[in-house]
């Protein structure tokens, strides 16, 4: 069976750096982060370290683009990452043209008593996202802990090979809420300073909030990558904890790396999940180590933007694909003294570097795992 | 210290939902992580969240879990040294 | 759209505190709260599985069907690469209406880690895998209704693409005290042609 090739064409996102790519690019390259203390008891009594898109940036953003108020925060955040990407692609739609939509809580703020209210329901969130842009076909959506936005990636691939769908609009978000960090809180994953991934003293996450949107297509024209492997393996061992040998994302790795034809030698940069976690960034050093992958730059920007939950893959992502198109790597940021097991080679400050091929890889709650392989366009070459 | 014991014990059962487990399958000396009753990490968050809820006590260092609840004996112990309610 | 030829293999519903397994009755505790009802169809299994009562009740729903359908079921000890589709509506809203409770008093406040965990639909995808060692391909999707459609399609890809040997499909949606399961197996081995009508008709069994 031959499966057509799936690019992705076009992209944006929304974070507290900025609601535009270019804007959160130099703010990445100038060593500038969302992350900051904030003191919001509505959020959680003592102060804490998050990295917070303002509400009224939101607002004024939102009232430009639309003046229909019946829009939540977060589905303001969504439909401002998709927007551009709408607008820019062009693609008139079809009942063959998907929306895909990634999220771990969605409007879970709207929670309140013991009856949810419609926009509780992610299929509706998806709805009225959808409907703003007029889609014709009913909206998906993929909720699977913190790999929700690079999984989308990959399901969006599929469906499109498939041929379910001709082409997919891929948004990712999540939002700040009192119910996500009062349980990192409580599971002690919390850091009481900005987050530091691979360190020695990291000490747990620092949440973040994010919107992202990206096209996948088979279009090639103004494809930014081509997505050429990709594979999602659970951990079979813990709801919670990640799995000490990183079985799971070892053979998404494999998988993904399999698939796109290519070995660990000819990976040049992972954008990694790097939670600043003891745990989550050990498991990721051991899966480094065992698919060959230990000398390949990597970093995580969740120094940049804290974890973004189900928005951080897809995110993380529109970023990566940036650095593989500049051909630029970025620091690490948070990084001070090597804190993993493995020599992992964790970036440690901007520099040039050619990338032609690039992994994502993400890992979450209820032991998933998901890596994709992302493969640089010679547009002179077709 | 006994009624504490059987007191931690009853609780242990019912916050961690060991539902085929009795007070008197638990040894005060017996292991309660590892190979002893099998408890997990997600069990010793929730039994650090039990010493605040139900004895006023909140671990500054959550390292210091391991030792605390190493037996029904340890905890019980520190319980008595360290309760406000 | 060209796909390679499957067969749904095994099926199973669990709806109104009743078990049926390729349309035979198996289990039925009728009156009962789910909770109880989950407790005593697990105890009917005869499995030695202590976890189960930590887990929320989406999760004891999702185990219940896919262990009707996995448990001796399938090789143990071998590599089982039976992937993962799973779905709902309410995604995990009952454990969240449970958790958001918890940090409603600031006055009273225990949140529960063992609670929490649970927020997420995917986390009974882990259960499963932890159970049946799946080191496998494994999403959960949310639709306003169960959507055979996709279900098929998607199947359909993870064999094509070789990405699975097998998919077990499930729609288990559970909130409050409604609740449905819907699990099958799909495979290319024999059994029920796997397409969209059929899917519908033993879903509507």
């Amino acid at each position: 069976m031959d499966f057509k090739s799936t690019y992705i064409t076009h992209t944006n996102c929304i974070t507290p750096l900025g609601f535009d790519v270019e804007s959160n690019l130099t703010s990445i390259a100038a060593g500038i982060s969302g992350i900051e203390r904030h003191e919001d008891s509505r959020l959680m009594a003592s102060s804490f370290y998050a990295g917070a898109i303002q509400d009224d940036a939101i607002e004024r953003a939102f009232a430009a683009i639309s003046a229909d108020k019946n829009y939540t925060r977060l589905e303001k955040m969504m439909i401002l990452a998709l927007y551009p990407v709408v607008k820019d692609s062009g693609v008139v739609f079809t009942k063959k043209t998907g929306l895909l939509i990634a999220t771990t809580k969605g409007n879970i703020s709207a929670l309140t008593g013991i009856t949810p209210p419609d926009s509780a329901y992610l299929a509706q969130l998806a709805q009225n996202v959808g409907d703003f842009f007029n889609f014709i076909a009913q909206p998906v959506v993929v909720s699977n802990a913190c790999v929700s936005g690079i999984l989308a990636v990959s399901v969006a691939k599929r469906l499109i090979q498939s041929g379910m769908y001709s082409e997919v609009f891929v948004v990712s978000g999540d939002e700040l809420s009192e119910f996500v960090l009062s349980g990192f809180n409580v599971f002690q994953a919390m850091s009481d300073a900005p987050c530091r991934p691979y360190s020695a003293n990291r000490s747990g996450v620092s949440l973040g909030e994010a919107a992202a949107a990206a096209l996948v297509t088979t279009d090639a024209k103004a494809a930014k990558a081509k997505i050429t492997g990709d594979a999602s393996v659970n951990d079979a061992n813990h709801i919670s904890g990640p799995s000490r040998t990183g079985e799971g994302l070892v053979r998404s790795l494999v998988n993904a790396m399999n698939e796109a034809g290519v070995g660990p030698n000819e990976i040049d940069y992972i954008s990694a999940h790097g939670t600043a976690t003891p745990f989550n960034d050990e498991m990721e050093a051991v899966a480094f180590s065992r698919t060959g992958l230990t000398d390949v730059p990597v970093n995580s920007f969740k120094g940049y933007y804290g974890h973004t939950l189900g928005a951080s893959g897809l995110l993380e992502t529109v970023i990566g694909i940036e650095c593989m198109l500049h051909n630029k790597l970025f620091k690490s940021l948070g990084y001070d003294s090597h804190g993993v097991s493995e020599p992992i080679n964790v970036i440690s400050e901007n520099r040039e570097c050619t990338i032609n091929r690039f992994i994502k890889t993400a890992s979450g709650f209820g032991g998933c795992n998901t890596a994709v392989v992302f493969e640089k366009i010679h547009h002179g070459d077709r | 210290m006994e009624a504490l014991k059987q007191e931690l014990k009853e609780r242990i059962i019912k916050i961690l939902n060991l539902e085929d487990i009795t007070p008197g399958d638990i040894n005060d000396d017996d292991a309660l992580f590892g190979d002893g009753l099998g408890l997990d990490s997600i069990d010793a968050l929730e039994l650090i969240v039990m010493l605040d809820k139900d004895y006023g006590i909140k671990l500054s260092d959550p390292a210091e879990g391991k030792a605390i609840f190493h037996s029904v004996s340890t905890i019980a112990a520190y319980i008595s040294e360290h309760r406000t309610k | 759209m060209e796909t390679g030829k499957y067969y749904i293999s095994a099926y199973c519903s669990i709806a109104a505190n009743r078990i049926t397994v390729n349309g035979e009755l198996v289990f039925d505790a009728a009156g009962l709260p789910f909770p109880d009802f989950a407790k005593q169809a697990y105890q009917h299994t005869g499995m030695a599985y202590p976890k189960f009562f930590k887990m929320d009740n989406l999760s004891k729903l999702a185990f219940l069907a896919a262990g009707v359908l996995l448990e001796d079921k399938i090789e143990q000890g071998a590599e089982n690469n039976v992937a993962l589709l799973f779905a709902n509506k309410s995604s995990s809203l009952d454990t969240d209406l449970r958790y958001n409770e918890m940090i409603a008093d600031r006055e009273n406040y225990f949140p529960s880690p063992a609670v929490f965990v649970y927020t997420l639909p995917n986390i009974c995808l882990g259960e499963i895998s932890i159970r049946y060692k799946l080191f496998t391909e494994n999403t959960f999707f949310i639709f306003a209704d169960f959507n055979p459609e996709f279900f098929a399609g998607y199947a359909a890809n993870l064999l094509d693409t070789k990405k699975a040997d097998e998919v077990l499909c499930g729609w288990i949606e559970l909130c409050g005290d409604q609740y449905r399961a819907f699990v099958y197996r799909v495979s290319p081995g024999g059994g029920i042609e796997h397409n969209v009508e059929n899917i519908k008709t033993l879903y509507n069994k």
